[in-house]
């Protein structure tokens, strides 16, 4: 019998994962929670991946792709999964997480009002059809998403009002500096970097208010400027989508998933790629992903080729985690009635007081509405140094239907 | 692109097939649900991970806008 290998994620490290699980005779199953494949950065559709990957879903090959499912949690051998055709659960030999990264989003006055939203989740509506020409938008927070995004914006039309990055100048410019060693990063910054020519760009700099009448109308910089705006778009980070990891008890190193040269986690027949292993963008979602299909088809002569390609892109991850880290003033930009849990209106006074997390979600329900603390937790940790307890099953908020069971 | 028509809050709506509903309800400065407390929310992440974008589609409460792509007929009601 061949092996049952399964796939968590149709993102850049997913497809990379499946395709080189492909070149062996492994039983592959793809899942994806969205429609189509293609993850964060080729987000609807693979066409505009590499065509390799495309080839994955054209040819009649192995590869059993199932999309809108949400892998919501997980025991030693089976995921357990919610299906538009109700509940599942799915047996494994060996599994290859590359669930991708969410954006940490950091509690600020006005936050919650409409139209203030994600860097990358502007995008996406914008991807989706949210008109943006003409409109005046504020990119704020950290990170090169926050160039690459405003420059995609300005090529549909949007007046990006100015570019707010958190990182102060000289970190800017070592980092601009270390992307020297990576040719493929230089275009795209280039490229980007063009675009906004003639947009203001502050760096060391930081959005301390949003404020409108039912939608966002202006922000306050830490500068002193204020803008007019339609749309802000802030994020401070990527973070790992670590829950699944976690039930599957895979250890974590500051927030990521621990994994050795061959993508392993620490429990035997779990691999990790992508964002989920440290935050390094495409290039190393791609070759980890790679790795991880290959090594968990027992290829492990076509997997150390890629070593070098793999620490090269392990460095980057590195250089971009100290160049964009977050500044200590970011944990005071809450007041006292700054909401912090987006789900049940828990305020940053009501927390303040609080000794650790548990006690948090027990006194003040924070972390017990919809997102399950996806959004709030990890801003807790950065604001209180909290640590999360144990992942709680569904790791997705889910229908009591769909914690009923069946094999597939 | 092919128009299609949905229904938000029982106001009939003209939108491009495949549109994404978040988008959609943005556009039209349409909240999607109110907090605990009575304020109005939109869409945050656009990946189906913070839930602020969640309303009731065709009488099945509690689904995301952000993943769902508008089709035709398709009844959205939002938290009044
Ligand atoms: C919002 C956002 C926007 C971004 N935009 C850009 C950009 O414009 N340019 C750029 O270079 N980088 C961007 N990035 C960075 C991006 O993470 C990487 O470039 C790259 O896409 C990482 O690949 P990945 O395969 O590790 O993860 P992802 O591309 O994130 O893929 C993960 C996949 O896993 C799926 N998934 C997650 N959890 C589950 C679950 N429980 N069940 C089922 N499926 C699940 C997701 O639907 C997703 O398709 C963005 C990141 C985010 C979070
Ligand atoms: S906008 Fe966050 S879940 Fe839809």
């Amino acid at each position: 019998m061949s092996l049952n290998l399964v796939i968590v994620g149709a993102g850049p490290a997913g497809l990379a994962a499946a395709w080189s699980a492909s070149q062996s005779k492994a039983n592959v199953t793809l899942i994806d929670q969205y429609d189509q494949a293609g993850g964060q950065i080729w987000r609807g559709g693979t066409h505009a991946a590499p065509k390799r990957y495309q080839h994955l879903f054209a040819q009649q090959t192995e590869l059993r792709y199932l999309n809108k499912t949400h892998v919501i949690g997980a025991n030693a051998d089976h995921l357990f999964l919610a299906t538009p055709n109700g509940p599942q659960q799915l047996a494994f030999d060996r599994v290859i997480l590359a669930n991708g990264a969410r954006e940490l989003f950091l509690p600020f006055p006005g936050w919650t009002l409409p139209k203030v939203l994600g860097v990358g989740g502007l995008q996406a509506l914008v991807k989706g059809g949210l008109p943006i020409a003409g409109k005046n938008v504020v990119v704020a927070g950290s990170g090169p998403l926050l160039v690459a995004v405003a420059s995609q914006l300005k090529q549909r039309g949007a007046i990006v009002k100015a570019v707010v990055e958190q990182a102060p100048l000289g970190q800017l410019l070592r980092f601009g500096r270390s992307l020297a060693g990576y040719p493929s990063k230089i275009g795209q910054a280039a490229q980007s970097i063009a675009m906004l020519r003639n947009t203001p760009f502050y760096p060391n700099t930081w959005v301390v208010a949003a404020e409108g009448a039912g939608a966002v109308q202006q922000v306050r910089l830490s500068n002193h400027h204020s803008i007019e705006c339609d749309y802000l778009a802030c994020s401070w980070s990527l973070i790992a989508n670590t829950e699944l990891a976690q039930q599957l008890g895979c250890k974590l190193e500051h927030s990521f998933v621990l994994v050795d040269r061959g993508q392993q986690t620490s429990v035997n027949h779990i691999y990790a790629a992508g964002e989920l292993t440290g935050i390094g963008g495409e290039d190393k979602a791609i070759v980890e992903g790679q790795i991880a299909g290959f090594a968990a088809t027992g290829n492990y002569q076509a997997a150390s080729q890629l070593a070098h390609k793999q620490a090269q892109a392990r460095q980057f991850s590195q250089q971009l985690a100290t160049s964009f880290a977050l500044r200590p003033e970011l944990r005071q930009l809450a007041q006292a009635n700054t909401l912090v849990c987006r789900c049940e209106d828990v305020t940053f006074e009501q927390l303040q007081n609080q000794p650790s997390w548990r006690s948090a979600k027990l006194q003040t329900r924070c972390g017990m509405g919809v997102c399950q603390g996806r959004v709030c937790s990890s801003a807790t940790q950065y604001l209180f140094g909290w640590g999360q307890d144990s992942v709680r099953f569904p790791i997705h908020p889910v229908s009591v239907a769909d914690l009923v069971m069946e094999s597939v | 692109m092919k128009q299609i028509h949905i229904s938000i809050n029982g106001t009939r709506y003209q939108v491009a097939e495949h549109s994404n509903l978040a988008a959609v309800l943005m556009t039209n400065a349409i909240a999607n649900r109110r907090s605990v407390s009575g304020e109005p929310r939109m869409a945050v992440c656009g990946m189906g991970s913070c839930g602020e974008c969640r309303v009731t589609i065709n009488q099945q409460a509690h689904q995301l806008a952000c993943l769902q792509q508008c089709s035709e007929g398709m009844e959205v009601q939002c938290e009044p």
